[in-house]
C-alpha cells in the first residue's frame, strides 16, 4: 500500500500535541523503555555472569562495579527500565481483557501506570542508596 | 504487509500473541528475581548463588532467557519498522532499516548463547 499524502508535521508540532496526552506520554515510554533496556541487557548479563563466577568475583561487583557511580547508575537506569516497561505492560495486558478501554478509562489507565512506576523507580532508588 | 520477512513469525497475530505470553513470563521472572533481590539487603555469594543455581531457578532462567529473545525481536522489530521509513528517511530506509533488523538477530542469538553459559555453564 503505497500512500502518496505529504506529511509536513514537525517534531515540535507533535511533541505540542502528544504532550498533552497521558497515553501518548505513557506509549512512547513503553517503547523508549524497552530499547533502553535491550541495550542495557549486555550489561546485565555481564553483572549476573560475575556475580555468579565465585564469591570473590561477586563481592568485586557488588562493591566495585554497583558500588560505583557509573555501575550503580547503569544498573538504575535499566531496573527504573525495567519497572516502567513492567507496569505499562500489565496495563496492557489488563486493558487486553477488556478493562479501561473507553477514551476516559484509557486517559485514567495511563495516569495511573506513569505515577505506579514513578513510585515504585523512587523506591529502588532509595534502596538503592540505602 | 510491509516486512513481514523479518519479523518473528511472519503473521502479526502470531507476533502478538508471542509478545503476550513472553511478557507474562517475563513479568513473573522480574517479580521473582527482582523480589529476592530487594529482600535481601545485604546479599552474600552463598543466598544468591543458592537462588540462582536451585532446579527451578535454573529452569526458570532459560524459560526467561527464551521469552527474552521472542520479545526484544517482536518489540524492537516493531519499533524499527516504525521509524526507520522511507517515508521518514528516504530510500536508504530500507537498507539502513534491514542493516538494524540484522543487528538485532545477531544480538538476540548472542544474548541466548551468553545466558545459556551463565545459567548451564557450570
Amino acid at each position: 500500500m503505497k500512500s502518496n499524502r505529504p506529511v509536513n508535521l514537525s517534531l515540535a508540532q507533535v511533541l505540542a500535541v502528544n504532550l498533552k496526552s497521558p497515553v501518548a506520554i505513557a506509549s512512547i515510554l513503553h517503547r523508549i523503555s524497552g530499547v533502553v533496556v535491550f541495550l542495557l541487557i549486555p550489561v546485565l548479563l555481564y553483572v549476573l555472569q560475575a556475580s555468579l563466577r565465585s564469591p570473590e568475583s561477586f563481592d568485586a561487583i557488588k562493591h566495585g562495579f554497583v558500588g560505583s557511580f557509573i555501575g550503580g547508575g547503569l544498573i538504575f537506569i535499566a531496573v527504573a527500565g525495567l519497572l516502567f516497561h513492567f507496569v505499562a505492560g500489565v496495563k496492557h495486558l489488563i486493558m487486553d481483557v477488556g478493562v479501561g478501554e473507553s477514551l476516559q478509562g484509557g486517559r485514567n489507565m495511563a495516569w495511573a501506570s506513569i505515577a505506579v512506576a514513578g513510585v515504585l523507580i523512587v523506591l529502588f532508588g532509595l534502596w538503592m542508596v540505602a | 504487509m510491509m516486512n513481514s520477512a523479518t519479523s518473528f513469525s511472519r503473521s502479526g497475530l502470531s507476533d502478538w500473541l508471542v509478545q503476550r505470553v513472553s511478557a507474562v513470563i517475563l513479568a513473573l521472572y522480574f517479580v521473582v528475581v527482582l523480589g529476592f533481590i530487594v529482600t535481601h539487603g545485604d546479599m552474600s555469594y552463598t543466598d544468591w548463588h543458592g537462588f540462582m543455581a536451585c532446579t527451578f531457578m535454573r529452569v526458570f532462567n532459560l524459560l526467561a532467557l527464551l521469552a527474552l529473545a521472542g520479545h526484544a525481536w517482536v518489540g524492537i522489530w516493531t519499533v524499527l519498522t516504525d521509524y526507520i521509513t522511507v517515508r521518514q528517511m528516504g530510500a536508504r530506509a530500507t537498507f539502513w532499516r534491514l542493516l538494524l533488523q540484522v543487528g538485532m538477530g545477531l544480538s538476540i542469538f548472542v544474548f541466548v548463547v551468553w545466558g545459556i553459559q551463565i545459567f548451564w555453564g557450570n
